[in-house]
């Protein structure tokens, strides 16, 4: 490593060391992706509610989405302990629990009780949800999905429509709850 | 050193010479241990040659695998019959020896199976606060300057069982079996980030794998440009599909979740995501009612891979103890060894070199007198940085109000100073001291 980035500093006045090269450190193969390109590709959704795509969900449509699609694994309505084969591991958390957090027990943390954030929870279910099928849900369907967990959680309102307006605005009982391990690492 | 090759000199011409000169001469004790079959023929009497010194062995394979008599050095499975959840194999590191884990026990989790990427399909795209988005393909990325690193992965859950308010007996693969260390080979994140230009904006990275679980994590962008890398190569050869074939993000010191595989899509943002893994999972609530996140490097940490349960001590004499220590600050600079509980500790040897974020083999040499003995090893490094014992990690991080199954998660980054406890008929357990 040292060696290397020593040869690359002795490279950056020269281009020397048989880098037939015009940029500094690479060769420049990088191939230019346009903004429609990208949109395919941008699924990643922030706390603020960037990334949010256009679309909405109740929770009675997420109620039938869920039974359909995650209870087979999260347990009727969302409840948990559901063992898949012989092992008699839980295939997958419950995702709706009125737990309370215990000690420095994770498997006691929540959505409900934990999580600081509402929007990577539409984040998670799309990119990842169903285990067996992920990325298949329509973006209506991780909206009412979602809305479904926050209301069977008692987050919202169960009448409420979410949506990229009022998905970021849910208010999560734990949001000051978290400190960086390492502060120094945490960019300013 | 100096002080332990003293020690060695003591018991020099028991027998055990030959392992003492390899060390002193900073040459790399490698091979499966523990096998304790030494060659038939004493030397008195004529030879006489095994069946595979008469007939002509077995054609040579194209890959080569293990013998058939080190079949036990495997990776264990949490999720053997693929259920639909998380599966992850842990490296029996109690078998092995050296610095560096062989690609096919490094430790694996995959949270939707392992993926059967084509890499004329697969593309990295990297993009967000960016001057120039570009997409890089595996045949692109190999034409680049490569960089070579070793470097350690840890699961932010190895060693989770430790938070048991007891000891639990199990031996150290499933213990500390989700950390490994690999020689990667790729090019440096920095590199495609120069080309790519940077948004002044820009603090963070998400990267994302193309996985089933399609994986997201924030990094701070410093570290990206510090010494990331997207690495192709693990240990000089393309990345296993377990590890992230065909390219991952790796770095060094770092979390291992955050390494992520199957790399897709890099794109700088101003804040972090608080994807799943970091709203949740990978968090460490603390006694305080507070909760840590945003762990993001290993601490320093070590233990004892020989002996360790399940390798008891056979009779009285002189064993070396071993193991490995790594911190995901920089380089070790000190292990120190005790065979009594903590009450006095000597320094052991550090097998060279002694590497950044990667694993360091430390040996001492040991008397075993036949009573009970309690052995333990503590980790220093370069940035003074010191492994806890229990009593002060507990302290600080707090302990389970009962014992949790030994393959579960109930906190995670634990490395404190581990305990094996050696009995008066050399069996080996884990234990609290």
């Amino acid at each position: 490593m040292r060696m290397r980035n020593t040869l690359l500093l002795a490279a950056v006045p020269a281009f020397a060391i048989g880098l037939a090269s015009a940029h500094a450190e690479g060769p420049n193969l990088g191939k230019p992706i346009s903004p429609a390109d990208i949109a395919a590709w941008d699924i990643d959704v922030e706390p603020s509610g960037a990334g949010l795509p256009p679309g909405s969900g109740t929770a009675a449509q997420g109620a039938k989405v869920f039974a359909d699609n995650c209870a087979l694994c999260h347990g009727d309505g969302g409840r948990g302990g559901v063992a898949m084969g012989n092992s008699g591991a839980p295939a997958a958390p419950a995702v709706v629990d009125d737990q309370k957090l215990a000690g420095i027990d994770e498997r006691t943390t929540t959505i409900a009780n934990y999580w600081p954030y509402a929007p990577p929870l539409f984040d998670y279910i799309r990119r990842a949800m169903p285990w067996t099928a992920p990325r298949s849900l329509t973006d209506n369907e991780a909206y009412a999905l979602t809305a479904y967990i926050l209301a069977e959680n008692k987050l919202i309102d169960p009448a409420q429509t979410i949506d990229a307006q009022t998905l970021p605005k849910v208010r999560m009982p734990n949001r000051g709850g978290f400190i960086p391990r390492f502060p120094d690492e945490m960019p300013k | 050193m100096r002080k332990t090759k003293s020690t060695a000199d003591q018991v020099a011409g028991n027998g055990l010479l030959h392992r003492r000169a390899l060390l002193a001469g900073g040459i790399a004790v490698a091979g499966a241990a523990g096998v304790g079959a030494s060659l038939p023929g004493a030397a008195a009497e004529p030879l006489a040659e095994p069946d595979w010194g008469l007939l002509p062995g077995d054609p040579v394979p194209a890959y080569q695998l293990p013998s058939k008599f080190a079949k036990n050095v495997v990776r264990t499975l949490a999720n053997p019959n693929f259920e639909p959840r998380t599966s992850q194999s842990r490296t029996p590191h109690h078998l092995l020896d050296g610095a560096i884990t062989p690609n096919g026990v490094f430790f694996t989790i995959v949270h939707g199976g392992v993926p059967e990427i084509d890499p004329a399909v697969h593309q990295l795209v990297i993009h967000g606060l960016v001057k120039r988005p570009l997409e890089f393909t595996l045949d692109t990325l190999l034409r680049y300057p490569m960089a070579t690193q070793a470097a350690f992965v840890e699961c932010g859950g190895n060693s989770a069982p430790l938070f048991s308010p007891k000891p639990i007996q199990a031996d150290v693969q499933a213990l500390h079996g989700l950390v490994s260390c690999a020689e990667w080979t790729g090019v440096k994140l920095s590199t495609l980030l120069e080309e790519t230009g940077i948004d002044p904006k820009a603090r963070w990275f998400i990267a994302e794998g193309a996985d089933p679980p399609h994986i997201m994590r924030s990094v701070p962008l410093a570290k990206g440009l510090d010494d990331a890398m997207i690495a192709l190569f693990q240990n000089g050869e393309p990345l296993m599909p377990g590890n992230g074939y065909p390219m991952r993000l790796l770095l060094p010191g770092y979390e291992g979740n955050m390494n992520v595989k199957y790399l897709r899509r890099i794109k700088l943002l101003p804040e972090p995501a608080m994807s799943y893994y970091e709203s949740q999972v990978y968090t460490a609530p603390l006694p305080n009612g507070k909760a840590y996140q945003f762990y993001f490097i290993n601490d320093v940490k070590s233990f004892i891979t020989k002996p360790s349960p399940g390798r008891a001590l056979r009779e009285p004499g002189l064993y070396e103890i071993s193991g490995v220590a790594y911190s995901g600050k920089g380089r070790i600079s000190k292990v120190t060894v005790s065979a009594d509980g903590g009450k006095t500790w000597a320094e052991a040897a550090l097998q060279g070199p002694v590497l950044s974020k990667a694993f360091t083999r430390f040996r001492m040499p040991w008397r075993w007198d036949g009573s009970p003995a309690t052995l333990q090893s503590r980790a220093y490094d370069e940035t003074g940085d010191v492994q806890p014992t229990r009593a002060e990690f507990i302290a600080a991080r707090g302990e389970l109000a009962s014992v949790p199954p030994v393959m579960g998660f109930a906190n995670h980054h634990f490395n404190a100073v581990v305990s094996w406890a050696v009995d008066s008929k050399g069996e080996v357990t884990h234990a609290y001291a």
